[in-house]
């Protein structure tokens, strides 16, 4: 395990069914990197045996909840965490099931990387499409297709090359850009950790290497400056009697104190007078650091305005295009109102229509729908009661992102992507 | 031009600051629970790095059961007269002494449950709409499913199939009257980022963290400190030990390990070698597979 201070975090995903051997998968990577003490692996030993099993079931490790155990089966996302020399490592690791398209999309969210994994006896499945389809649309900068039981294929090298052509055949229709894939056997240890001596024929890295190794610096926006502005902080005691700090995290761009800045919706400008955490000060702020900016000139500002360059600047728009995937039983209909949520903004908005739902097996458009629900993902028109400072989902995860509330339950209902 | 990416630690505590800001902006009355373990201390810290120069705009609650090492209040008290906050203490005695709980019986007797009905009266008697936490998800399996903001009834209940979807940085504090969040801020931190930034920051901590010698005795194969609130079995006996604690619970529950880690460099290197989890040393999940999501969905964090 890990004693560096210095690591990158890398988020990734896992998408699978149990048949996948997706908890398997995670078993192994928790349990080669060392992540796992004697007491949890007691633990999972006394289930297995409860269970009757005479192995070590190490998928057990991952089962969270009562009754997802006794249902052996996924209900919610759960976190995972392992480190070593290189890297820190959160897994979200989310249920495969169509009907948790939902976990899947929230898993999704935050990752720099998804795993994609398909059964070298089967090979490409409806969900691998939905799951894939998923990664695209949630703007997954790195995705990595594990070929996984390819001990039940006897290692062979044409199986896994046929599911790789197949997939890259496929995923020409969709927006990734780096597509990684690995033959492994979770369950034997094939190229998960060790380096397979089953398949010489493979002359890439093993799934690990390749997580240590992905170059993840640039996956957040580096060029748009954007700062939403969460809370103004006034101290107001005598030794800082006119400090006004602005707090809030760098959703893109690098902000340098010196530069020239404008605020939205009320268009002033000003200067960066510091940029400081704790009272130290920063010399170059970027996502997705949480600091603490204070401006030349007095301005009335609060939370929900945002703090942008002059001459860069995000859509201001009552009006959003967006990619909405549906979280509620409920079903939505057009002519709804929602809590709409966007960086720290909080407004009304309404749904003015519902353009066409998408299959998310076939990838197909559904168009003339009138209502979608629970898993659904659609493109819909919103309309919002004050004006939002969008950028496109695909520009920058932060701002072109939102969440829909329902006003009657308080429930995040819909999670959408600008379009 | 340098290169844009912040280092784990840094990351970790960017997202705790803006978790812990999102609160104070959403919420009327948040407050911070505060048991004395190093995970709460880190949390005061992060908090007071969070509205710099401004003091921390919400006050600490500690559950007091009565049961706490010596030390922990010490450090509790001074550590709230540094940060310039308030302090609000809810007594697990006084829920007794009024009989709303009642005290457990028998050699393994605990107050660990009981902490559950102070905490939801304190929570109710303040009016707090969002206490935050310093759980982890990578403590326990229950915990790995949880939130950072995480809704909970007018029970205070937890109710796992029914958890708000949570997307990007983007959370949900809206609620009825009569509910409220737990929130935990460094939920996505493991025991050694916790470790190695209480080192990078030089974060005080109580000293029983640090090794040190101990009348102990040994029951069911964890080491707790003999003190009052421990009856002895016949066949125990006290012993005097080397040792230090990997968490901070109440004195009859919680157990040490025998180290001889004085300093933070020594404990990361035990940390970084140790083969059980550090809730492992906790008598209170030993009660069961589920204990504590059972106890999680009754209230208890």
């Amino acid at each position: 395990m890990s004693i560096q201070e210095n690591n990158q975090l890398l988020r990734f995903t896992t998408a699978g069914s149990v048949d996948d051997g997706k908890s398997t998968l995670i078993g192994r990577l928790l349990y080669d990197s060392k992540s796992i003490f004697e007491d949890q692996i007691e633990q999972v030993k006394a289930s297995s045996e409860k269970k009757g099993f005479d192995y070590v079931d190490l998928s057990l490790l991952t089962d969270g909840l009562k009754s997802e155990r006794e249902q052996g089966i996924t209900i919610d996302v759960a976190y995972r965490y392992f480190a070593t020399p290189r890297r820190k490592f959160i897994i979200a690791d989310t249920p495969g099931h169509i009907q948790y398209t939902r976990n899947m999309v929230t898993g999704a969210s935050t990752a720099n990387l998804a795993i994609i994994l398909v059964d070298a006896r089967k090979g490409l499945l409806e969900q691998t499409y939905r799951h894939s389809f998923i990664a695209s649309l949630l703007k997954i900068p790195h995705l990595v297709v594990c070929v996984n039981k390819m001990d039940l294929v006897d290692y062979s090298e044409d199986v896994y090359n046929q599911i790789v052509a197949d997939y890259e055949a496929f995923s020409s229709k969709l927006d990734i850009k780096d597509v990684q894939f690995v033959p492994i056997s979770a369950l034997k240890g094939d190229n998960v950790v060790e380096r397979s001596k089953n398949m010489p024929w493979y002359e890439g890295s093993t799934l690990l290497y390749h997580l240590e190794h992905v170059h993840i610096a640039s996956d957040s926006n580096h060029i748009d400056c954007r700062f939403p502005v969460q809370m103004v902080i006034r101290p107001h005691t005598l030794e800082h009697q006119d400090f006004r700090g602005y707090a809030g995290r760098i959703d893109g761009g690098i902000f340098k104190p010196g530069d020239e800045v404008k605020v939205l919706p009320s268009g002033f400008t000003s200067r960066i007078k510091s940029i400081e955490l704790n009272g130290q000060a920063i010399d170059e702020a970027f996502s997705p650091m949480s600091v603490t900016m204070t401006l030349e000139d007095e301005i009335d500002i609060s939370r929900g305005d945002m703090i942008v360059r002059p001459n860069n600047q995000p859509e201001v728009t009552q009006d959003l295009e967006v990619m909405v995937c549906w979280m509620n039983q409920q079903a939505l209909q057009a002519r709804t109102k929602m809590i709409l949520k966007h960086t720290t903004k909080e407004c009304q908005a309404m749904i003015k229509e519902i353009q066409y739902k998408v299959d998310v097996n076939t990838l197909h458009r559904i168009e003339g729908v009138s209502q979608i629900g629970m898993n659904d993902i659609a493109r819909i028109s919103i309309r919002t009661a004050q004006p939002i400072f969008k950028d496109s989902y695909r520009r920058n995860r932060q701002t072109g992102s939102i969440i829909l509330i329902d006003p009657n339950t308080n429930e995040t209902v819909g999670a959408g992507m600008i379009i | 031009m340098g290169t844009y990416y912040l280092p784990h630690l840094k990351e970790l505590e960017a997202e705790a600051i803006f978790v812990i800001r999102e609160v104070v902006a959403q919420f009327e009355r948040p407050a911070l629970l505060f048991s004395g373990g190093k995970d709460s201390i880190v949390l005061s810290h992060l908090a007071k790095k969070a509205f710099y120069p401004a003091k921390i705009p919400f006050p600490l609650i500690h559950i007091d059961t009565g049961h706490n090492f010596p030390e922990t209040i010490q450090f509790r008290d001074s550590l709230v007269e540094k940060l310039g906050v308030q302090l609000i203490v809810g007594s697990v005695q006084e829920s007794i002494d009024k009989g709303r709980v009642r005290e457990e019986t028998g050699v393994n007797a605990s107050r660990n449950a009981l902490q559950t009905v102070t905490l939801l009266d304190t929570l109710e008697e303040y009016k707090i709409d969002a206490a935050m936490g310093g759980a982890r998800r990578d403590e326990e399996k229950a915990r790995a499913k949880e939130r950072f903001f995480s809704h909970r009834d007018e029970f205070g209940q937890w109710d796992p199939k029914n958890q708000r979807p949570e997307l990007w940085n983007l959370f949900n504090g809206r609620k009825h009257i009569g509910e409220h969040f737990r929130v935990f801020p460094i939920s996505n931190w493991t025991e050694m980022d916790v470790w190695q930034y209480i080192l990078q920051e030089q974060i005080e901590l109580p000293s029983l963290y640090f090794s040190h010698e101990r009348d102990c005795i040994v029951r069911d194969g964890v080491i707790l400190a003999h003190s009052e609130y421990i009856t002895l079995k016949p066949e125990e006996k006290v012993d005097r030990m080397t040792v230090r604690y990997r968490t901070c619970g109440d004195m009859p529950i919680t157990g040490a390990v025998l180290s001889s880690a004085n300093s933070l460099e020594m404990i990361i290197e035990e940390v970084a070698t140790t083969r059980t989890t550090e809730r492992g040393t906790r008598a209170d999940d030993k009660r069961g597979e589920t204990a504590m999501e059972d106890r999680k969905k009754q209230g208890y964090f």
